[in-house]
């Protein structure tokens, strides 16, 4: 039996991006939030100290601060003919635990998304014929369009100290930026990262083949920042350890370093930690949430009555929540009908593998997001006639460090042992990196996400189950984005180069990434999607999953947190600004 | 925007404040509420537990007889440096089969275990520290069958890599082993100690770091960045610090 805890006006699931994002300004606006989080409480000083930080074992092969499958894991099958197996140990994408969650560990990649992403189907379909799309191809305009997000992606990365260069401030072109990114209404907080020698020579072979490097936007700080909120950044060193890292110099932006010690200072905000949502209740009439009720560590369950509640775990478990909450129709993939769990997307990467002569390259001098980057190939920015295929994605040197029990390149046919390995991993270390490219994922009838008939969590809950795979548009989109990059690696002047296009079936055994996307989709449409344009459910109005991943109803060729972070400020306008108001469906 | 919205909000924050007084004082919860400020406590950090020399915690001695000779060929002594043996990587391994990576802590092993596609991962119940027993003890089977009287550490170094080299392609099938992914996870483990800090054990005088040229645990390359093309002069640094500027024993 639940015991019953006074109310709140506001519960937040999870205390992530999103979840300090909305913490923040609902507890500026004088209400009375409390956020639940999982995982434990973390922060630099006690968490990832400089003095042992720098530990590849611990963090990126033994997986530190990630969620444990035991407390909770999916299952996976590529067809929906296949039986689902759990993922038993994480390893082809990483969810975050805890304080902070996938904002710890993320590189800083900031990128937001092209203003024709935002109106994708009608764009594509106004450009190429309806014929152009395959059919069981689900992608849909998102409702909002980037006119209407750019000043809440502006919030977003002054928030974060993100570095860069403008390529379009107010419509006018900037030299050196990305030319093809949609206006700003103000350039970066920071100036761009200095760039090591991989980059630089990636840059001047992209300048010779015709195309427009620019640095990669990073929300690691070129410079000391102080940010809105009043909350200092420390200059970036360049360590090496951002991917799957925290970061002990307060450099790379999280919600440790960039929101919590604001956000703690309001008496009317608590986190609670340790403490796992197991449900958001709905009253009699399935219409309203009364709140939501949690178990501690120590197995004692909790009830937590609230107005609002908000929905900010990562992008899977937000689905799940729901699934399991009851809040919204699941999706049924055999009949098409149903949203919960619907358009479930990835992203489609690869790499070319860049060995070059008498170079030395330092490639452990490195932050999570540094590189230049090309971005002719994204989205529509180039046109698609007689591809066959739609999307697109950015390329180029963008290599996050050397740590050398997982970046360890040697020349094609060398041994994986012995002598020859010995000599060629030494020889090879200081000359050789790897290019990549960052591809869209739309979605598909068949990838989607819903319950597992068979395998439970810790609590006995069923686990989710995602049946995704690539399919033949996205391997044409890669293979066409590869031959674009190992030219661009040819005038580089190789001793040897190496594409390797992604190619299926799709390998939860291999890390690609952790942009998981949709399930809870925001859409224009109730048949097709589970939030409206603010985020709100359709079908119970104080629920409101305020911008994680699992919104985005596909994938760009693009990193999500940035617009992860803009969705979230949206919201947060919405609810202060309209919903409270007066409380009630906003669609 | 910044006006309090709810006028409930002072009794409630007072009504919450008196309920949490009453539940820490009638459960033993171990959550924790966070309000007010960052939390800081002397002793928070959670650092590495650091490996010390001495007996074998997870290995038989006939055991670490067969690892240290394997891990000697997966990576073998020459002028650049110690091989698998002197640069500690059985003791690596050894520490993590005792600990909690040995026994999966924290992975999913709920039943039922199924076969299934590569694509879905390792489906079975035993840890790595079964798997280590039950694959070493099959090799040495092996062995004694296959070159009677001697153990795998008294071969040649050249049947010793024969051996080796059957378990990687699967020519050689152990008994009840699954022969290739067990020579990939003892291979996967044999880098891991050569590269991983040495704290951990292997990677002793920073073997492995000093072969490729990594400087370790080393926090600021801002002077560094742009200069390209130049060796990085400094010399490694783990998280202990350097062994010639600790104490030998």
């Amino acid at each position: 039996m639940a015991r019953k805890l006074p109310p709140k006006d506001v519960v937040i699931i999870g205390l992530g991006w999103t979840g300090s994002i909305l913490g923040y300004e609902l507890a500026k606006a004088g209400l009375d939030v409390v956020a639940i989080e999982r995982g434990p409480w973390r922060d630099t000083a006690s968490d990832f100290p400089p003095s042992y930080a720098q530990d590849e074992l611990r963090y990126a092969v033994r997986l530190d601060l990630f969620l444990r499958p035991e407390q909770e894991t999916l299952t996976f099958r590529n067809r929906m003919n296949q039986t689902a197996l759990p993922i038993r140990r994480f390893a082809g994408f990483l969810p975050g635990n805890g304080v902070g969650g996938a904002g710890i560990h993320w590189n800083g990649q900031t990128w937001r998304f092209l203003p024709t992403d935002f109106n994708i189907r009608s764009h594509l379909e106004h450009r190429y014929g309806q014929d152009a799309l395959p059919a069981d191809m689900t992608i849909q305009d998102w409702p909002l369009s980037y006119d209407e997000l750019e000043s809440h992606y502006d919030r977003f990365e002054k928030l974060c100290g993100t570095s860069g260069k403008a390529g379009n401030l107010k419509g006018i072109k900037q030299p050196g930026g990305n030319p093809f990114e949609g206006w700003r209404s103000s350039d970066y907080p920071n100036p761009p990262l200095k760039q090591g020698l991989g980059a630089t020579l990636f840059a001047e072979g992209a300048r010779k083949t015709g195309h427009m490097p620019f640095p990669q936007p990073a929300s690691n700080a070129s410079e000391a920042y102080t940010n809105p909120l009043g909350v200092k950044l420390g200059q970036c060193s360049y360590c090496g350890f951002c991917e799957r890292f925290g970061c002990g110099n307060f450099s790379k932006a999280s919600p440790q370093t960039c929101v919590l010690p604001a956000l703690l200072r309001f008496p009317n905000f608590s986190a609670q930690t340790e403490s796992e949502v197991t449900k958001i209740n709905l009253d009699s009439t399935g219409k309203r949430a009364t709140g939501v009720t949690y178990v501690d560590t120590s197995g004692e369950v909790w009830e937590q009555p609230a107005d609002l509640v908000l929905v900010c775990a990562f992008a899977l478990f937000n689905v799940r929540l729901m699934l399991l909450s009851g809040i919204g129709k699941p999706y049924d993939a055999d009949t098409g009908q149903g949203v919960v769990g619907r358009n479930y997307a990835y992203q489609t990467t690869s790499s070319v593998g860049v060995i070059l002569k008498d170079k030395i390259l330092n490639p452990f001098i490195a932050t999570g997001a540094h590189g230049m980057i090309i971005d002719d190939y994204n989205g529509d920015n180039f046109d698609h006639s007689g591809l066959g295929f739609v999307g697109g994605g950015y390329m180029g040197f963008g290599q996050t460090g050397a740590r050398p029990i997982q970046t360890r390149p040697v020349p094609k046919g060398t041994p994986k042992w012995g002598a020859q390995w010995k000599k060629a991993t030494a020889e090879t270390y200081q000359k050789a990196f790897s290019l990549s490219t960052h591809g869209s994922s739309y979605s598909y009838k068949d990838c989607y996400l819903d319950l597992d008939p068979t395998y439970k969590d810790r609590l006995g809950r069923p686990l989710m189950r995602m049946t995704f795979d690539f399919h033949d548009n996205e391997l044409k989109m890669s293979a066409y984005l590869t031959d674009r990059l190992a030219e661009i690696a040819k005038a580089m002047d190789p001793v040897e180069m190496t594409p390797s296009p992604r190619k299926g079936p799709y390998d939860s055994t291999i890390y690609q990434t952790t942009h998981n996307t949709g399930g809870t989709v925001m859409g224009a449409d109730p048949a097709t999607s589970v939030l409206n344009r603010y985020c709100q459910s359709w079908d119970v109005h104080n629920v409101f999953v305020p911008g994680g991943a699992s919104v985005f109803p596909q994938n760009h060729g693009y990193n999500p947190t940035d617009t992860v972070g803009a969705l979230a400020y949206w919201t947060a306008d919405a609810i202060r600004e309209r919903y409270l108001r007066n409380p009630g469906p906003l669609g | 925007m910044d006006a309090p919205y709810s006028s409930n909000l002072t009794r409630r924050a007072m009504l919450a404040s008196t309920a949490a007084l009453l539940v820490a004082g009638s459960t033993v919860a171990r959550a924790r509420t966070l309000n007010g400020a960052l939390p800081w406590e002397p002793d928070a950090a959670r650092p590495p537990t650091l490996v010390r020399p001495g007996p074998w915690m997870f290995f038989t001695a006939d055991e670490a007889a067969l690892i240290e000779a394997a891990v000697d060929r997966l990576i073998p002594q020459d002028d650049r440096g110690p091989g698998g043996k002197d640069a500690g990587c059985a003791v690596f391994i050894d520490r993590q089969l005792a600990g909690p990576y040995g026994r999966a802590a924290g992975l999913y092993l709920q039943p039922p275990f199924m076969p299934g596609a590569a694509t879905q991962g390792y489906q079975m119940p035993d840890a790595p520290a079964a798997r280590y027993r039950a694959g070493l003890k099959a090799l040495a089977d092996y062995v004694k069958a296959t070159f009677p009287g001697k153990s795998f550490a008294e071969l040649a170094p050249v049947d010793q890599d024969k051996v080796l080299a059957g378990l990687e392609s699967g020519s050689i099938a152990l008994t009840g082993v699954k022969t290739a992914e067990f020579f990939a996870l003892l291979l996967q483990n044999t880098q891991e100690g050569f590269f991983a800090d040495p704290i951990y054990g292997g990677n002793r005088d920073m073997a492995g770091w000093k072969l490729v040229g990594f400087p370790g645990a080393r926090y600021d390359y801002r002077d560094w960045v742009e200069r390209h093309n130049e060796v990085y002069p400094l010399p490694p640094v783990g998280i202990m610090g350097r062994s010639d500027w600790t104490v030998k024993e």
